[in-house]
């Protein structure tokens, strides 16, 4: 049946897709599979300190991103265009998710440091899909073997970013749990000595908890970006240009998930600390999350 | 067996049973999802919004243990 959208004849696609194939596997098909490199590389040091590719990766994310929202605030209107526009839909729809979450009041609080968290992620995610990025690179020495140090990686697939991103995120609902409820009362949710065993026993575990959501907020983010740069890898190396297109966009979509859930995650560990514990829960009640109940329901499993 | 063997061995057990578990959860995460998409359809942002998130929690299971692996395999 033919359709008036798709311009592009069948055929002529089915020729391209053949000659892209047949030109891989002859031309460039490469013997071995991708070398696979779990920590990142160190490019240089400035005095004792290393400078590996995912920092300046992320000193790039960082400056791409100040100096794009510089742009789009450096003329500012009242009715916002072009590039205000895009600025203004971006953090609009972000308030509006953290308001629709934790609350008005809450939100607005939390909207800083989960909306920064959110873009940066994203954009780090994506930066490792450009082209270029850990494919151009500098050849080293490394037990004996000629590697190549790709110049520009993904910050994501870096542990110590993750992590430090996780290390954040917990503190900062550590801080805003204490701020909120009062030092005393937030601690109890820790040290409980009016519960006796159990309820010590459950202050314990409150706290291996926090140790929990540290690993697995940076194994996750790590893992998934990690293992996507190594499936494309090793697609294209199997199948050279044709195969890696459709896991191609399935990155796209992951690199966006995992940004989502990384600020989503924050912000419902922050409303659920917030938000206090067992009878305490009726005292805060006007002021805390329509949805909270719910999210911790969510949360929970 | 060599001991590379045994490493290449362990790598594929890491990561096949670790994938168990959260393909069963995810499974029945997204099918309860449907399910109350079904019922509920008016519900759908607050539904979309808490599977993506339960698929995440039970995704960085499977993530866990990809992490193993990688880490057997090249480390």
């Amino acid at each position: 049946m033919p359709q008036e959208r798709s311009r592009l004849p069948v055929p002529v696609v089915v020729v391209v897709v053949l000659g892209l194939l047949v030109s891989g596997f002859l031309f460039v098909r490469s013997p071995q599979p991708p070398h696979v490199e779990v920590a990142a590389e160190r490019l240089f040091t400035i005095g004792s300190f290393p400078i590996t590719n995912t920092i300046l990766t992320a000193w790039i994310v960082v400056l791409f991103l100040v100096v794009l929202f510089r742009l789009a605030t450096r003329t500012m209107r009242l009715v916002p265009t072009g590039l205000q526009n895009l600025a203004e839909a971006l953090v609009e729809a972000l308030l509006n998710f953290c308001v629709g979450v934790a609350g008005d009041k809450n939100g607005r609080r939390f909207f800083a440091l989960v909306g920064t968290i959110f873009l940066f992620v994203l954009t780090s995610n994506w930066m490792g899909l450009l082209p270029g990025v850990g494919t151009i690179g500098l050849w080293m020495e490394k037990d004996h073997h000629e590697v190549l140090a790709p110049l520009f990686r993904s910050a994501s697939t870096d542990l110590n970013m993750t992590l430090t991103l996780a290390l954040y995120s917990v503190i900062a609902t550590q801080i805003f749990g204490a701020r909120t409820l009062g030092i005393r009362q937030y601690a109890s949710k820790y040290i409980n000595l009016k519960g006796g065993f159990i309820g010590f026993y459950v202050g314990l575990l409150e706290f291996l908890a926090e140790v929990a959501k540290l690993i697995s907020f940076s194994f996750r983010l790590f893992g998934n970006i990690f293992a996507g740069e190594i499936l494309l890898g090793v697609v294209s190396f199997l199948v050279p240009f044709v195969a890696a297109i459709p896991f191609y966009g399935l990155e796209v979509f992951v690199g966006f998930v995992q940004a989502l859930v990384f600020a989503a995650l924050t912000l419902i560990f922050m409303t659920i600390a917030v938000s206090g514990h067992g009878e305490e829960h009726h005292a805060g009640e006007h002021e805390s999350a329509p949805h909270a109940a719910q999210v911790e329901a969510a949360a929970s499993h | 067996m060599p001991a590379e063997g045994l490493r290449e061995l362990a790598v594929a057990i890491a990561i096949a049973v670790g994938a168990i578990g959260p393909a069963l959860g995810i499974g029945n995460l997204a099918g309860r999802a449907m399910e109350a998409l079904g019922r509920n359809p008016e519900a759908e942002p607050a539904i979309r919004l808490n599977m993506i998130l339960g698929l995440a929690f039970a995704e960085a299971i499977a993530i866990y243990a990809l992490v193993v692996a990688l880490i057997i395999k090249f480390v």
